[in-house]
């Protein structure tokens, strides 16, 4: 469906180092899995690119300080997902003093694909295009797996995003030595990457990156050479859900409930790579994201380089502060992002976007009104589910029903509450309903990913769909359905 | 957590974008839409028209309203459905029906055929329809004070002119013209097929109703009334059964009614091609003329089952096949 873009704001705003940010607290949980384990204490000293969080799964990344200064404190801070989280706060001494032995490799594309997923692991690299999934641990591929081609997702297809594009307009040659690493490391001869039409510039940027890559056309790169192709989509959301990627770009379709692995396929972010050659080329951990600043409420929508756990508010400062009082402070895209209570919140390595709306956009929301059964969420709902029945059910703690209308195949994309005219709060009856079924011990997909060959479902509660907060932070009438019956 | 500069956040879950659609602005699109045919029921058959529809419309609101209060619940006339509800009844009235049968239909239909159920969204038939049927049942005589239009003068409606077998007879048949325009006798709202066309075509172009139903109901009418319903197989007067009667205002604006019709777009097909074949036999087998609202009460009936067997395989196929479930269930 088309979404209003919004991209104007912020489409040729160049990509700016964000100031020092002061303070850090690097959040133990910006991953599917359980938290890491804090490596320092309150009053260490540590350097840039330090890590201070061991992963204890294999669904956890480690994390690692985005500046270098004094540990202030490991305690809760505010995390994206809601609720409070344990974060490691480092007051920074503006230095950047580099730690040891974040060595580059010399020449990447040599290195063996367990070395390069080994690296990759290390330097904590997950899905930054916001499912957090470490990285290392999609490469880890199922015995028996091969994948014959690796999707690079830039489509960017939420509203006012566009830190994948600058990205690509500025870095393609970043972004495509990256990608060319990730399929090193699984084998893949053939990579694509996926764009929206009329992104002016990203897909010129990246085909020259392409020609001028030298492992691309150099014959002697270890048997044949890998070759990338760029794909122009429709500007439509959600392109950027991977199933419909898979589906639309090579015609092989995920079957529910398996992962892109089990048709040979890898599904990236462009931001994801961009990470990995930073890690390899410069040796640099995941310290660092580009996030849009943007929305009707901030003064000088911008893209920026952020450093990963800069609070939000320091973000928005710097670009200009607020235009209006600000009514919703968004992480992420507006369609699929979370809300936030305070502007506090760190960004993690998976915030793609820091939105704020005013009270004009945010006065949009009608009570909800009982379903009129029109049918606008079923033409809308891009995996051909029907939204309104599966809210239905999943008011009524009807949970086994609802799982044999196919309620794990919802990606949670947000179109039918879009389009819904008595405004229903569809994907959050779902996402209840897909969380109780997870409670009770199995594995809720698509959302999070299978574990390599260990344990799966046990840690997966932690996922996303933890805590859900309706209704207005100032008290009013909530927009909850919760069990309070329907109609 | 509040927020240090005094500002409050709302906290709510995504989608943080809606479409600007809405239920009020729905309904308002179907009565915008039945404007034209609505005023010119009142060219044709003067103000007697514009009181009916002004009570059933009344009744209606009023009636909603003073349920809701009785039984303590949050009056929502205020999305209009109430008021699409009235004025589709009166369409649905012939010209001399006296004001009380549009007051009473009115009532039975916001507050047995809907409110008892559960009201918006509940009701599992078509209350405009529902309230047709009841007074047709209970008042054959008032229901059937059918006028000509422009002089008032009580005639029969070019359905009920038709031979058995639904052959419209030689001498007393209106022109296609006359049944196009709509200068024939017949409810407020059956006769003139241009402005409910119009009307309709609005509709499908705002996206307020699904093309699918009309187009299912229409054409199995007309291929049921080209093969079945002339002297011999495939020589019926199929442009006669579709323009005349209230075929095409059963067709565009009450099968398409969203709560009664099914979720799916293989269901709606079911349902309006369903609904054209009731339609066809009752006209021609039935022993009365017109059959359109009892082929979408039937098929409105058939709408849970409908549904269960349509339901589509997800991207991905689903987990056993594809196929909602077949046993019990809320829905």
């Amino acid at each position: 469906m088309r979404l209003p873009a919004q991209k104007h704001l912020t489409l040729g705003r160049p990509l700016e180092e964000a100031p020092d940010p002061g303070r850090v607290a690097i959040l133990l949980r910006q991953h599917p899995g359980p938290p890491c384990r804090a490596l320092v204490h309150e009053g260490d000293d540590v350097l840039l690119g330090q890590k201070v969080g061991e992963p204890e799964s294999a669904l956890a990344a480690p994390v690692h300080a985005s500046v270098s200064g004094r540990v202030e404190a490991v305690e809760p801070w505010p995390h994206p997902d809601g609720g409070e989280a344990l974060a490691v706060v480092i007051a920074s001494d503006g230095l950047d003093r580099r730690c040891p032995g974040l060595e580059p490799a010399p020449d990447p594309l040599s290195l063996p694909p367990a070395e390069l997923v080994s690296r990759i692991r290390e330097a904590g690299i997950v899905g930054m295009g916001g499912a957090g999934f470490p990285t290392s641990a999609k490469l880890d591929l199922p015995a028996g797996a091969r994948i014959d081609a690796y999707l690079l997702n830039g489509a960017e297809c939420e509203p006012y995003l566009t830190s994948d594009h600058r990205l690509l307009v500025e870095r393609a040659g970043t972004v495509v030595r990256g990608f060319l690493a990730l399929m090193r490391a699984v084998g893949a001869p053939r990579g694509l990457v996926a764009l929206e039409r009329g992104r002016h510039g990203a897909a010129e940027a990246l085909r020259a990156a392409i020609e001028a890559e030298p492992a691309l056309s150099d014959p002697q790169s270890r048997g044949a050479a890998p070759h990338i192709e760029v794909v122009l989509l429709p500007e439509r959301y959600p392109w950027g859900s991977e199933r419909h990627l898979i589906r639309g770009l090579l015609g092989r379709t995920v079957p529910s409930g398996c992962f892109p692995v089990h048709v040979g396929v890898l599904v990236s972010n462009v931001a994801t790579a961009a990470a990995v050659a930073e890690a390899l080329y410069l040796g640099l951990p995941l310290i660092r994201r580009a996030v849009t600043v943007s929305g009707p409420g901030v003064a000088r929508p911008s893209n920026l380089w952020a450093r990963i756990g800069t609070p939000a508010e320091v973000l928005i400062e710097h670009c200009g502060g607020y235009s209006a009082p600000p009514a919703r402070l968004i992480l992420g895209g507006p369609m699929m992002g979370r809300a936030q209570p305070t502007a506090r919140v760190p960004i993690t390595k998976t915030t793609s976007g820091v939105l704020v709306f005013t009270a004009a956009e945010d006065g949009r929301e009608p009570p909800p009104s009982p379903c009129i059964r029109c049918g606008r969420c079923v033409g809308a709902c891009p995996m051909g589910l029907l939204p309104g029945v599966l809210a239905e059910l999943a008011e009524r703690g009807l949970l086994e029903e609802a799982d044999r209308w196919h309620l794990r195949d919802c990606v949670e994309c947000g179109c039918c509450a879009y389009v819904c005219p008595a405004g229903r709060p569809l994907v959050q009856a779902i996402r209840l309903a897909k969380a109780e079924l997870a409670g009770a011990g199995e594995a809720v997909g698509p959302r999070s990913e299978p574990a390599p060959a260990a344990t799966a479902g046990a840690a997966g509660t932690g996922t996303d769909v933890a805590e859900v907060k309706g209704g207005r932070a100032s008290g009013g009438t909530g927009a909850a359905p919760g069990r309070q019956g329907g109609g | 957590m509040a927020e240090a500069e005094g500002d409050l956040l709302t906290v709510a879950p995504a989608p943080h974008l809606r479409s600007r659609e809405s239920v009020p602005r729905l309904m308002r699109r179907v009565l915008e839409a039945l404007t034209p045919a609505s005023a010119f029921a009142v060219y044709l058959f003067g103000w007697r028209a514009l009181m009916l529809m002004g009570v059933a419309v009344a009744s209606a609101v009023g009636s909603e309203a003073v349920y809701q209060r009785l039984v303590r619940r949050p009056v929502t006339v205020g999305d209009l459905s109430a008021a699409v509800t009235g004025l589709l009844l009166a369409l649905n009235l012939p010209g001399g029906a006296p004001w009380w049968l549009a007051a009473v239909g009115s009532a039975f239909a916001i507050v047995v055929a809907k409110q008892l159920f559960g009201g918006l969204g509940r009701n599992f038939i078509n209350p405009a329809l529902a309230a047709r049927a009841f007074l047709l049942a209970s008042w054959p005589v008032e229901m059937t004070s059918f006028l000509s239009p422009f002089d008032g003068v009580t005639r029969a409606t070019p359905l009920a002119v038709l031979l058995p077998g639904g052959q419209p007879p030689a001498g007393l048949k209106p022109t296609y013209l006359e049944l196009f325009l709509g200068t024939t006798a017949g409810c407020l709202g059956e006769t003139s097929d241009l402005l409910l066309l119009a009307g309709a075509a609005y509709l499908i172009w705002r996206r307020a109703i699904d093309w699918r139903i009309p187009a299912a109901f229409m054409g199995s009418l007309g291929f049921l009334a080209w093969a079945a319903g002339g002297p011999r197989p495939f020589s019926g007067d199929l442009l006669y059964h579709l323009l005349a009667g209230g075929a095409t205002l059963g067709a565009f604006y009450m099968a398409t009614d969203y709560v009664t019709a099914p979720i799916t777009p293989a269901g709606r097909v079911i349902a309006g091609a369903g609904a054209g074949v009731v339609t066809f036999v009752i006209r021609t087998l039935g022993a009365y003329p017109e059959g359109v609202a009892y082929g979408i009460l039937t098929m409105n009936v058939a709408t849970p089952l409908l549904e269960r067997l349509t339901v589509p395989p997800p991207l991905g196929g689903g987990r056993g096949g594809g196929r909602g479930s077949r046993r019990g269930g809320g829905v």
